[in-house]
């Protein structure tokens, strides 16, 4: 079985005086008999598939729908010119989160992250980092092993699916993995990433999975947006000595429990919340599927 | 569940279950039909048939009939794709009574003339169901290699069936026997830890009583 728990991942970790993303690699590989080379190997392509994404992305492309793309662009050259208020790396993870998610919307090839819909995230914040930080590969992917690692651990406790859980399952866990995975990456304590992580979840807490016809892009896209400033802020905190006073697997459990009470109009039905406003409506409307019915 | 079913699949978006289990569907279905399909008869069921064109459902499904993966880039083109290799496309959409919300049918025809009608749903993450195969319901994943056989409901297939895949070293992970209402056939399907060889199908196929062989591996 793997981790049920972060604190057991921190615990296994000081007792054995190994780094975290290491017990976690191991703690894989003696659950599924698995290879350890194999599995770096694996997860290094998911950091390069990562950055090819950001490389293909292209402004002139448009989602089947016509509602998603170019953002990310327009971000970048908005920056360039100095209109914006962030500094250069905090609108570099703004315009890498919209290109990652617009690349999915426009369906070109992503890692899910835990899923498509919240692809963006990780990508937004760890491209940059790398880039800004000068990290080496294998750093980063040791931060994703971190933070797969602990988003496992949301996948056992609660949910990471929109349809179950609501957003807060999708971009909350993503924004929760990213801001572990960030305080890694910038050399903080296994306690220190734990409480990024409880931060960043605690903040999405209650996010609704409410999209606009149904479509992984309305609010979606710009959702992968506020998952990735929010583990940014939730990791600085963490890095600054904030702590979190909710530990990280109670946090994960009140979000598999406000999920089970959310309605189902609001779990990825696309039919409360943003997606049953009158211009939710009129966009499902004008999308609504040609194909006639048949009977057999 | 492993650390890459929560990083990962790669895949072509927007939709894990919308897209990625859409490939899938049509690459399980195109396995079991054996060959290439030139005639596909496809109808949407539920989220499928409302949000489909949007998720690219359509696209995605006859990519997996093209034998491409859920991370192939030609999945967006796929549509133009099947007709300059002269596959017949037909979409369609369907209420399929108590079904899974993303769920489609597929009735398949191949230059050979071989026939498959399939019903899989997409479950979420990239999983997928294969429902109903020519009729009958089934429960499988796809995730292994699976041997289907159709015979006539009567005593003495099933023991077959094992001894020619003992014969041949492949250990059975899952077998299922179900039988069609009427009573006219009955369908097992077989789930294996190793590949299974031609050889057990060309044994298999002129027995007398067994009406249909199909089978797939998952490495191709």
């Amino acid at each position: 079985m793997a981790y049920y728990a972060i604190q057991q991942i921190l615990d296994d970790a000081a007792a054995r005086g190994l780094p975290l993303w290491e017990t976690i690699l191991e703690e894989d590989l003696r659950s599924h008999q698995g290879n350890r080379e194999d599995t770096w190997n694996t997860m290094a392509r998911l950091w390069e598939v990562m950055q090819e994404t950001s490389r293909t992305y292209d402004p002139q492309d448009r989602s089947r729908s016509g509602l998603t793309g170019g953002d990310g662009a327009r971000v970048q050259e908005a920056a360039a010119q100095g209109k914006l208020l962030g500094g250069p790396f905090v609108q570099e993870v703004i315009a890498e989160a919209l290109r990652t998610s617009e690349c999915n919307a426009c369906m070109k090839r992503i890692v899910a992250a835990p899923t498509a819909g919240s692809c963006g995230v990780l990508p937004a914040v760890l491209i940059p980092t790398a880039k800004w930080e000068k990290l080496e590969d294998q750093k980063v992917v040791e931060a994703l092993f971190v933070a797969a690692g602990f988003g496992q651990v949301v996948a056992a406790r609660a949910s990471i699916a929109g349809a179950q859980g609501g957003c807060q399952a999708e971009i909350g866990t993503a924004s929760a993995m990213a801001a572990a995975a960030l305080t890694y990456l910038k050399d903080g304590t296994p306690q220190m990433c734990s409480y990024a992580f409880a931060m960043a979840l605690n903040g999405l807490l209650g996010l609704v999975c409410d999209p606009v016809a149904g479509l992984v892009e309305i609010p979606c896209v710009q959702r992968n947006v506020t998952g990735a400033l929010n583990a940014l802020g939730c990791a600085d905190m963490a890095l600054a000595g904030v702590v979190c006073r909710i530990p990280a697997d109670e946090a994960i459990d009140a979000m598999g429990d406000i999920g089970d009470k959310m309605p189902s109009e609001l779990r990825e039905t696309g039919r409360g919340g943003l997606a049953a406003t009158p211009t939710g409506k009129a966009i499902a409307e004008k999308l609504l599927s040609p194909l006639s019915e048949e009977t057999i | 569940m492993n650390l890459f079913d929560i990083l990962g699949p790669v895949m072509v978006g927007p939709s894990s279950s919308h897209t990625a289990g859409a490939v899938k569907i049509g690459l399980v279905a195109r396995r079991l039909l054996g060959d290439a399909p030139v005639q596909a008869h496809i109808l949407l069921h539920g989220s499928f048939a409302s949000t489909g064109n949007g998720h690219g459902t359509d696209r995605a499904l006859v990519a997996g009939l093209l034998g491409m993966e859920p991370d192939d880039l030609r999945i967006p083109k796929s549509l133009e794709l099947a007709e300059d290799v002269g596959m017949h496309v037909r979409f369609g959409s369907v209420h399929l009574r108590g079904a899974h919300p993303n769920t489609a049918s597929l009735s398949l025809k191949s230059k050979n003339g071989r026939e498959l009608q399939m019903v899989a749903s997409s479950l979420g993450g990239g999983r997928i169901q294969v429902c109903q195969i020519d009729g009958v319901t089934t429960n499988f994943s796809g995730e292994y290699n699976t041997l289907v056989v159709h015979n006539q409901d009567q005593p003495g297939y099933v023991a077959l069936v094992a001894t020619v895949l003992a014969q041949h070293n492949v250990n059975i992970a899952t077998m299922q026997v179900f039988r069609e209402t009427s009573g006219r056939f009955a369908v097992m399907v077989v789930e294996c830890d190793q590949p299974i060889p031609r050889d057990v199908v060309e044994s298999l196929e002129p027995v007398h009583g067994i009406l249909k062989v199909s089978y797939m591996n998952v490495e191709g």
